[in-house]
């Protein structure tokens, strides 16, 4: 399907306080696609990602998604597209327990109440946390946080998910079922993260911005092994692709 | 006590909310009525009245051991908060000096009788409160008061308030240990730090509401918070309601303690 794109189209943003965030961004993802968005700190990576659904509108430029351009009067049709995944799930799981976190998107979206059970019911299920349901989020750990944080974006079954670093509170189990989870998703997915790995496991293209300005755009393997590159951008290579033979080099 | 001693006191009445006993199970409307109901019965006593209010002490002490609630964390629980009710009462007996009762050999003033029902309506209020508190868990109760009739605004507040009353917590727990790691036991130059800890903590929060604020508008938040019906009142609800009403009646309205006191007397 042609319908789950998401465009950019010239877009710069100025927070009020002047601060250029964003200048000139151009880019198009298609349907099915996995796109990793890499960048030094303050780079722009999470104003973009806050672009996705409109909680930030472009000072120049436009949005479109699917085959609606962004603005004041779509953005609520764009949130039912878009699922973002944030990075701190303490943030994103507002609601006293599981079940009505993970029904209060579902909610919105107006289905009846066997819906919304079956929904929660199949989400939960789907990152293994059916037994944390009726907890409290206080109650839980950083990788249960997380993982139902991702079933409540889940749950309104976007066709578009946005992460902003899934996996910067998980220890490495967890980061490794994140990791799987996410391969089966066959949505399109926008992934911003300092966790080059996880791009490379899980993106086949990787978009590099630098002070508010893209980079790089292509393949991800390309772009994650030039070391010379990397660096200038403040990144390194990805640790899996560190390793040295231990003993003389050479065969 | 320490701040973290404080924190993980909070912790254990929420801990204990998540219980599964008897009590635990009730449905939250039954809890709420009932403890509404119990609240209003023995508020409703006269002034002097101390006799009538010792049946009651039954409910709180059956919930306590239905529920497997801990007595000590309860008892100090109480305490705590008795000052309040302490300065209430602590000037009847001075004001209202007249003797009322004659109790071997000592004039009792109706000062010290009122004084005492103060007390006794404050012991027997404050451990339902609290007995609800802890064999209902929170969002049970603000379910339970949202199909009882409370507005809407009010009950997703009160929501709000305990989804982030522990993230804040924490947030300036490690705050404050983060001073005590660098004061050396000076507790950390005193006033003017804690000021300006509590500015940081304001900023951080402001922060964290504007992100809470685009995580509801993420998932569609249009100024309403949709629930889900969660329980439905069952036999053991109604049972228990209704024993409740016609066992506060009967204690209220007729002399119980005085009864059992005449059985006693009859018997020797």
């Amino acid at each position: 399907m042609s319908h789950h794109i998401v465009a950019f189209q010239d877009v710069s943003f100025l927070y009020p306080d002047g601060t250029e965030a964003l200048r000139g961004i151009n880019f198009r993802i298609t349907h099915g696609e996995s796109v990793g968005i890499v960048g030094a700190n303050g780079a722009g990576k999470s104003t973009l990602l806050q672009h996705m659904n409109g909680y930030l509108l472009p000072t120049t430029g436009t949005i479109t998604i699917g085959d609606l351009p962004l603005n004041k009067k779509t953005r609520q049709e764009i949130r039912k597209k878009v699922g973002i995944v944030f990075q701190n799930p303490d943030d994103q799981l507002f609601m006293p327990t599981v079940f009505d976190d993970i029904a209060f998107g579902p909610l919105n979206l107006g289905m009846d109440e066997a819906t919304v059970r079956k929904r929660v019911h199949d989400t939960l299920a789907m990152v293994n946390s059916l037994a944390l349901q009726d907890k409290p989020p206080h109650h839980l750990s950083s990788g249960q946080k997380s993982a139902v944080a991702i079933a409540a974006v889940m749950a309104m079954e976007p066709d578009i998910l946005a992460m902003d670093e899934p996996a910067s509170n998980l220890d490495p189990r967890s980061r490794r079922s994140l990791i799987t989870l996410l391969k089966t998703f066959k949505h399109s997915k926008i992934i911003a993260s300092h966790d080059l790995d996880l791009i490379l496991d899980v993106c086949e293209r990787c978009i590099v911005i630098g002070s508010g300005t893209i980079v790089a755009d292509g393949p991800a393997v390309e772009i994650l092994s030039n070391q010379k590159f990397l660096e200038e951008n403040n990144l390194e290579l990805p640790l899996s692709l560190q390793r040295r033979p231990i003993g003389p080099v050479g065969n | 006590m320490t701040f973290d001693a404080r924190y993980f006191d909070i912790g254990r009445l929420d801990r204990l909310s998540y219980g599964n006993s008897f009590v635990h199970r009730l449905d939250p409307r039954a809890k709420v009525i009932a403890t509404i109901l119990f609240l209003f019965t023995v508020v409703s006593f006269p002034k002097y009245e101390v006799a009538g209010l010792a049946p009651f002490f039954l409910f709180p002490a059956l919930l306590l051991t239905g529920g497997a609630i801990p007595v000590r964390f309860m008892l100090r629980k109480i305490l705590i908060v008795s000052p309040f009710a302490v300065f209430i009462g602590i000037f009847n007996p001075l004001l209202d000096a007249q003797t009322a009762v004659v109790l071997c050999g000592f004039a009792v003033s109706a000062g010290w009788l009122s004084f005492l029902s103060i007390m006794l309506k404050f012991a027997l209020t404050v451990s339902a409160a609290l007995l609800l508190i802890a064999t209902t868990s929170f969002p049970g109760i603000c379910h339970a008061l949202r199909r009882l009739g409370v507005p809407a605004l009010f009950v997703s507040q009160l929501l709000f308030l305990y989804r982030y009353l522990f993230v804040l917590m924490e947030e300036a727990m490690r705050i404050i240990r983060a001073r005590e790691m660098r004061s050396f036991g000076s507790h950390g130059a005193g006033m003017k730090t804690f000021v300006r800890l509590l500015g940081i903590l304001f900023l951080r929060t402001m922060d964290r509401a504007e992100r809470i604020y685009y995580a509801m508008l993420s998932r569609g938040f249009q100024g309403d918070i949709p629930t889900l019906k969660r329980s439905h009142i069952a036999l053991p609800d109604l049972l228990f309601l209704s024993v409740m009403i016609v066992s506060l009646g009967v204690f209220r309205f007729f002399p119980v303690a005085e009864g059992i006191g005449r059985v006693v007397q009859e018997l020797f």
